[in-house]
């Protein structure tokens, strides 16, 4: 908690040099899923290797969301069978992937992206379109402008 | 720049003046109400229940289909029921009933929930895009065409055009299209149909092929028991005493009789195109028919019929994309509308107010004052009056980019082409538009219904109109 009250206070107190915004890649149809390639931006601020674990951690959380398998089939009949009244008492399996994404994106904000000065936005507050990583002005609290 | 002044004083200047210039607009929207979402959608949407229900703006079809199923299915049991109940058996009103229920539920959840709307794109989205496009294009001056703005991407070894939208500043995904009833991006757009008064896409397609499919059953069901009714009355007291006793009797099977050959056309349709994964929109153009290439192929198939079906009625359903219900806040900058091709940060809410929600329509008289009658023509002037007034280029160079053959799309549906940019009250209500005669001459072997000529808008091809006419306008933002 300590941390996320430090996330506001730079969002606050920081200006925002640049904002890079990582696009869909559709080569594998309609599910969603995120370009790997590492923008140059980035590039003085975090490893290539830790941002492409975070991009294919989410894509595979994605995919997860989107499986078409037993469980979702078995959720589909059941809903349809309820006349889909089902969904006031229960989160749809999308939904509950999406709430470990939440948390998954929160985790990496804190841990490696607040540090370096970055913030990772939540595709969903972007209608799943882009990650939006806001880039902040690399300055140290103290300074006069 | 603060000689003399100890560090902790320049502290707290400098946080005084972070905190100012962060929040430009806190202090006048300090007192205003949090407004919710759904009061500032740029869509031509309208909201119901505080932003729990989703609707088209023309709803006046879809009270008539209410109506309709309501008084059909009233009279049946009212009437029909009692007399079915005591000398057939009590099962008929049952089922009567399930049947009725589920209609009822899957229309209203159809009608009422939201499509896949796309979110348009943010201020920064656009103008980083835009940076893209340029540096793709080559930024060239106005006096040649610059391309037009579309991405090619390789699905499952078909290639796909993804078009960019200028409504929505955004490159639509795959099977996305506009519809410009709705003025909003949908995604795995199907069609927009008046009867439910809602567009079909990704979020309610199951709901609505499950409404046409019971449905259908209804239709039957009640067109079956009346005639049975009026069959085993007319054994005792003879046929036109038994219509005399029954009158409702008569109006249900007139009812039904149309409504069986439309809703359960529509329903073999739709069961073709699940199994096929295809959307309306793609079917009727055509994208992945074998008469376009040997090698035309639809990439999003699974292969066999199993597999598609359950892909489009029992995959996970996706959560709306658009927070309805959520509270704006104040200082997140809005999508810039689309009049405002300037992308500014920190756009505020009275920018974003839904007036700009139709821009193309309110702009128009502005620029085709001497060309109201051609679609072509129509068309680019609107688009050019969409754009800010204050760009430079000049709009005599627009219409010799004009009309370009190519742009109506080849299947002869420039039905589409005339209403693009009439205003969402002039579009529905053409009877000719409804009817849509010439692509229904084409020979279209799933018996689609005239009644339901909506799925002939394809708001696809007109965008593809939309964005060829905008070639020779340079760049849609300053920034």
């Amino acid at each position: 908690m300590a941390e996320t009250h430090s996330l506001q206070d730079i969002r606050q107190q920081a200006t925002v040099a640049a904002k890079v915004f990582i696009q869909r890649d559709y080569t594998s149809g309609t599910m969603c899923q995120f370009q790997t390639k590492f923008p140059t931006e980035l590039e003085t601020r975090i490893d290539k290797q830790q941002f492409e674990e975070t991009v294919r951690t989410l894509n595979n959380l994605y995919a997860e969301a989107e499986k078409l398998g037993g469980h979702s089939y078995l959720e589909g009949c059941l809903a349809c069978l309820t006349a889909y009244t089902i969904f006031l008492c229960m989160e749809t399996h999308y939904e509950k992937v999406l709430k470990k994404i939440a948390k998954y994106i929160q985790e990496q904000n804190d841990k490696i992206y607040a540090p370096r000065g970055l913030l990772l936005t939540d595709p969903i507050e972007r209608g799943l379109r882009v990650i939006e990583i806001t880039i902040f002005e690399d300055r140290s609290t103290g300074s006069g402008r | 720049m603060h000689l003399g002044v100890s560090e902790s004083m320049r502290e707290r200047e400098y946080s005084q003046i972070s905190t100012r210039s962060s929040t430009p607009m806190e202090s006048p929207h300090q007192k205003r109400v949090l407004r919710k979402k759904w009061q500032a959608f740029p869509g031509q949407n309208k909201f119901y229940c505080d932003g729990r229900i989703m609707m088209a703006r023309q709803t006046g079809v879809f009270y008539l289909t209410l109506v309709l199923i309501l008084v059909t299915s009233g009279l049946f049991f009212a009437f029909d029921c009692p007399f079915l109940a005591s000398a057939l058996s009590p099962a008929i009103p049952a089922v009567g009933g399930v049947l009725f229920v589920f209609v009822m539920g899957t229309l209203l959840r159809t009608s009422f929930s939201d499509p896949g709307v796309l979110p348009r794109a943010t201020p920064d989205e656009a103008a980083d895009l835009e940076r893209q496009i340029d540096v793709a294009n080559g930024s060239s001056s106005g006096g040649f065409r610059p391309p037009p703005r579309t991405k090619e991407v390789l699905i499952n070894g078909q290639t796909v055009k993804l078009k960019y939208c200028f409504t929505c500043k955004i490159f639509r995904p795959p099977r996305a299209s506009h519809c410009s009833l709705c003025d909003n991006c949908v995604e795995r757009f199907d069609h927009h149909c008046p009867w439910v008064g809602n567009c079909v896409g990704r979020r309610n397609y199951r709901f609505f092929y499950m409404f046409i499919l019971s449905l259908s059953f209804l239709t039957i069901f009640i067109f079956a028991f009346v005639i049975t009714h009026v069959i085993l009355r007319s054994q005792s007291s003879g046929f036109l005493t038994a219509l005399k006793d029954s009158p409702a009797s008569v109006l249900e099977v007139v009812v039904c009789f149309f409504s069986v050959w439309s809703i359960v056309g529509l329903s073999g349709f739709h069961t073709y195109l699940i199994s096929s994964n295809q959307t309306t929109n793609e079917d009727i153009k055509g994208s992945w028919s074998s008469k376009r290439g040997k090698d035309n192929y639809n990439p999003y198939s699974y292969g066999n019929i199993f597999t598609n079906c359950c892909a489009a009625l029992c995959s996970p359903l996706p959560p709306s994309l658009i927070d309805r219900r959520g509270f704006i806040q104040p200082d997140t900058p809005q999508p810039a509308p689309p009049t405002n091709g300037i992308t500014m940060y920190g756009a505020t809410q009275s920018q974003s107010h839904m007036a700009a929600a139709t821009p193309l329509l309110q702009s128009e008289p502005v620029m085709m004052s001497d060309e109201p009658s051609l679609p072509g023509r129509t068309s680019l002037g609107a688009a050019c009056a969409s754009l800010p007034l204050g760009q430079p280029t000049p709009p005599t160079s627009t219409p010799s980019l004009s009309c370009d053959a190519d742009l109506l799309p080849l299947q002869g549906n420039h039905v589409e082409g005339q209403h693009h940019f009439l205003t969402p009250e002039e579009a529905p209500s053409p009877p000719g538009m409804l009817h849509c005669g010439s692509p229904m001459g084409q020979g279209h072997p799933h018996g689609h219904a005239p009644g339901h000529g909506v799925p002939f808008y394809s708001p696809a091809s007109q965008d593809s109109l939309h964005e060829d006419s905008v070639r020779g306008l340079v760049k849609l933002s300053s920034v």
